[in-house]
């Protein structure tokens, strides 16, 4: 019934004005698990579905979406209706394409039972509370797949599924008014999600964690672990990468393809073809084959990441870097990145720094100036090093910098890397010195 | 849209006759219109229509819950639900007793933006666009606007019916300004319920974030360390929905005995003015409706008391399990989530301060206006200022670069030593929770100080 449905608002569209006509269709099937206080709380299951519809009518884009069943008029309707208003379009619909066949579908996750959804769960609650048996934990164990299908009228037709399996578990150890919030998670298309890696994660969060130290308003040096750089450093970094931003004057990057920018040991690229990733996928949401996108190599900014209409106005070609959600049309967007390795182990990272702070997770870094790659945000869990030792935890303290300054005096890039959320695949990385700011008090 | 996807009666038959201690189906409608401008180019135009609903089941203390978009089989997904429930199910399940509702509530609509064509629309837009882009310095722009109707229809086995209407209508404005490398940003965000005429009086505001921005490209970062700071009522606003607001959700409680302990009714957070209260049945604001998500009329609840707790925020089920009255509280961002302890319109009451007696006898501090975000862990939060100045010698000094501030629920609260009398809302704001994002919220106070806090360099 999806075939036909888009078959059909592809034809109503043209028989309506527009040029050209592309519709995406995504159908998705989530069942989550979750844990409340330790026990088991609450099963989900969620069903989505709708169309999106985007047309071109002279020379104009409309754009109009719908989850209500059998919609067709009404979407038509929509995109004709917004199209005088809408941007020019700077593109051609994609037609058939070659693309590297790219599997992110693991059949046997759909096979798993509610039952042993729960098992993984449970487990993982139970191991987490034998390492601190005074933690409250809430945990979450999803099943999900999704298929996306678009056809446009220059002939171009994507269907594929994926499926993604998700295991998330956050503590928090209450003592006193004192608050500790530890926590991890993996995301892989199938059921092997590394829950020991998880458990070893959190016990380790909370050895470093038993005892507060306060630290110094002063600059220092700062390590962020594979989870730091995630969270804190890589948003601001990925957005000056976006070449709707570069485009339009606002990246910082502006004009420095192919200048080194960054520490010479620092290569970082973008890659959707990877076998058996969950933000893995044969074409982006625009129907453009995926492809591996360095984005820095080697201290080098290498390319920007586009989609259709931001390439065609650069008058460059769509780096395949559309992702959407079904209401808004395509944004630029990183799929799976990684961070290549350094030659220093975390252990040799702490020893070198006499005085200086480990960031695993920086409370509100997303907010400031972003845009020019500031990152600022109060140290949620994170630990104090002295001499060549992690000390304690740190709570009331602000680190702060700028992303594109802070990744060119890089101290030593870690030789151990991991998989942040499925999505990110990074070392530690130790920056020579940011500002913190600490009550003393 | 206001033909009905689903007769009542089959809403209502759906939830009847399982054998579950509590069912609920709610099913949403609404339709969306949505700009966005990045530089001279209007990027984006569209209109989204979304149909969807949900059954939720309590059986002996678990939940179910089913989502879709189809509504056709509505008694199946309310069994699918049940069967999950009975699942999870193995204590007792306590939900705080509301009497159920029949009712329909209109929007009340001011000035409705639906009946404003999207070419008016994208006129005004124009407008303030040119506006912010003809600031000398001025580089680049981003505008977002949206409208949104919705509907909900809400069924419960205990016999509520209830359809409840509202429409939202919101704007963010921000200007880029470039030298040398050296990039500033200046925004804002305003929001309304059921009326768009807020909308189309921003040319002053738009002049004035792109001179702003341009200002920041001359200002220096501040000095990081500990100051006092003056708040202007939309960030300490902001301020009061993270420090104690996201507290005083009983979810965070309800199952926690140390945090039961901790969030004691009764525990004194403050000095003798201050006050918090938030409530849904404050009318006219961007969180403020009829009935939450579980049916139950909102509330006005004062959470703090002349620096006293002795109030929080309920579901039906923290309420139930905590023996304290439901506040009307339990709310979720559209159908494919289930409801969760939410706030609404959360605030600060006015106290006696004149400014002058705020910040006449700041030797060296921060004044800080508008708002970037802030978030919370509960005991700690971080806000961040759109706008600051240094305060030297009782008087508004320098312009300095956007601040991000943070403290300790534990502290911060009882270190506010002045509260202004010049009580305002911010209605830009969304709150996200629980991967619920971004829900419609007012938070306000007058001016406050604060001293000994932490500040950031950016």
């Amino acid at each position: 019934m999806a075939t036909d449905n888009i078959e059909q608002i592809l034809a109503n569209a043209r028989r309506q004005g527009a040029q050209q006509a592309e519709v995406f269709r995504v159908d998705t099937e989530e069942t989550p698990v979750k844990f409340e206080a330790n026990r088991l709380k609450e099963l989900n299951s969620r069903r989505t579905s709708g169309v999106a519809l985007r047309v071109i009518k002279d020379g104009r884009i409309g754009f109009a979406s719908s989850t209500r069943p059998g919609d067709v008029d009404d979407v038509v309707r929509g995109a004709i209706d917004t199209s005088p208003f809408g941007p020019e379009a700077q593109f051609d619909f994609p037609g058939l394409s070659e693309a590297a066949v790219v599997d992110s579908f693991d059949p046997t996750t759909q096979a798993l039972t509610v039952d042993e959804m729960i098992q993984v769960g449970q487990a993982l609650v139970d191991a987490v509370r034998r390492a601190e048996p005074d933690i409250q934990c809430d945990a979450q164990i999803r099943r999900a797949a999704g298929t996306v299908t678009l056809a446009n009228s220059s002939g171009g037709h994507v269907n594929y599924t994926s499926s993604s399996f998700a295991a998330w578990i956050y503590g928090t150890l209450i003592r006193g008014t004192d608050m500790l919030f530890v926590g991890d998670g993996d995301i892989a298309c199938g059921p092997q999600v590394d829950t020991r890696r998880i458990e070893a994660t959190i016990v380790e969060q909370l050895e470093r964690s038993r005892t507060n130290v306060t630290a110094r308003t002063a600059e220092m040096p700062v390590i962020f672990t594979s989870i730091g750089v995630a969270d804190a450093l890589l948003p601001p970094l990925a957005m000056a990468f976006n070449g709707r931003l570069v485009h339009q004057a606002q990246s910082p990057l502006v004009g420095c393809l192919g200048e080194e920018k960054y520490d010479h040991r620092l290569t970082i690229y973008d890659d959707a073809t990877m076998a058996m990733r969950p933000a893995s996928r044969p074409f982006d949401d625009e129907g453009t084959p995926s492809r591996r996108i360095p984005l820095i190599d080697s201290g080098v900014v290498r390319s920007f990441m586009y989609d259709l209409q931001t390439a065609g106005h650069a008058r460059t070609e769509s780096t395949g870097s559309a992702e959407r959600a079904l209401t808004t049309q395509p944004g630029i967007s990183l799929t799976s990145v990684v961070i290549e390795t350094g030659d220093t182990t975390f252990a040799d990272m702490v020893k070198g720094v006499k005085e200086g702070i480990v960031v695993e997770e920086l409370m509100g870094a997303g907010q400031g100036n972003v845009m020019g790659g500031d990152f600022s945000g109060n140290v949620l869990l994170g630990y104090k090093i002295e001499g060549g030792e992690i000390v304690g935890r740190v709570k009331n303290t602000i680190v702060a910098g700028n992303v594109h300054l802070a990744l060119k005096s890089i101290g030593a890039i870690g030789s151990e890397a991991r998989w942040v959320s499925g999505t990110v695949y990074t070392p530690p990385i130790l920056i020579e010195k940011l500002a913190v700011s600490a009550d003393a008090t | 849209m206001t033909d009905k996807p689903v007769a009542r009666e089959a809403v209502e038959a759906a939830v009847k006759g399982h054998n579950a201690d509590y069912v609920e189906v709610r099913i949403d409608d609404t339709a969306t219109t949505r700009l966005v401008y990045r530089g001279h180019e209007l990027e984006e135009i569209g209109i989204t229509e979304a149909f969807g609903g949900c059954a939720r089941a309590l059986v002996n203390g678990g939940w179910g819950f089913v989502s879709f978009n189809d509504p056709s089989q509505l008694r199946q997904r309310v069994e699918e639900a049940v069967a999950q429930a009975r699942h999870v199910g193995k204590e007792t399940s306590l939900l705080a007793d509301v009497a159920p509702v029949v009712d329909e509530v209109k929007a009340e609509i001011l000035k409705d933006p639906r009946k404003i064509t999207l070419s008016t629309k994208k006129k005004l837009f124009d407008a303030y666009n040119d506006i912010m882009l003809g600031v000398e310095g001025v580089t680049s722009t981003n505008i977002v606007y949206w409208d949104g109707w919705k509907r909900t229809t809400f069924a419960s086995s205990e016999g509520s019916y209830i359809e409840q209407e509202r429409l939202d209508v919101g704007t963010r404005l921000a200007a880029t300004a470039k030298r040398n490398g050296d990039m500033q940003q200046s925004s804002m965000s305003l929001g309304a319920l059921n009326d768009f005429s807020y909308i189309e009086t921003l040319d002053d505001a738009a002049l004035l974030i792109g001179n702003r921005a341009v200002e920041l490209l001359n200002a220096p970062y501040a000095e990081p360390g500990v100051y006092p700071v003056v708040l202007d009522p939309v960030l300490a606003g902001v301020f009061c929905h993270e420090a104690f607001g996201h507290l005083s959700e009983s979810d965070f409680v309800y199952e926690n005995d140390r945090m039961k302990e901790i969030m004691v009714l009764g525990r004194e957070f403050g000095g003798k003015h201050l006050n918090i209260v938030d409530g849904a049945a404050v009318p006219g604001l961007r969180g403020s409706y009829k009935y939450d998500d579980e049916g139950t009329p909102a509330m006005k609840t004062d959470l703090i008391r002349e620096g006293v707790l002795v109030g929080r925020l309920h579901s039906r089920e923290t309420a139930g399990k905590m023996h304290e009255p439901p506040s009307g509280n339990a709310r979720a961002i559209d159908y494919r989530f289930p409801p969760i302890v939410r706030m609404t319109n959360t605030y600060i009451e006015p106290s006696t301060s004149t400014f002058e007696e705020i910040i006449g006898d700041i030797k060296l501090g921060v004044y800080c206006k508008n708002w970037y975000g802030g978030t919370t862990s509960m005991e700690m939060f971080t806000f961040s200022a759109g706008e600051a100045y240094m305060i030297r010698d009782g008087q508004i000094a320098e312009l300095v670069r956007p601040v991000k501030l943070t403290g300790n629920l534990f502290t911060t609260l009882q270190n506010i030593d002045r509260i202004g009398t010049d009580l305002d809302f911010n209605q830009g704001g969304g709150c996200g929770k629980g991967g619920q994002m971004p829900l419609p919220v007012s938070n306000g106070s007058p001016h406050i100080r604060i001293q000994d806090c932490v500040v950031g360099e950016r």
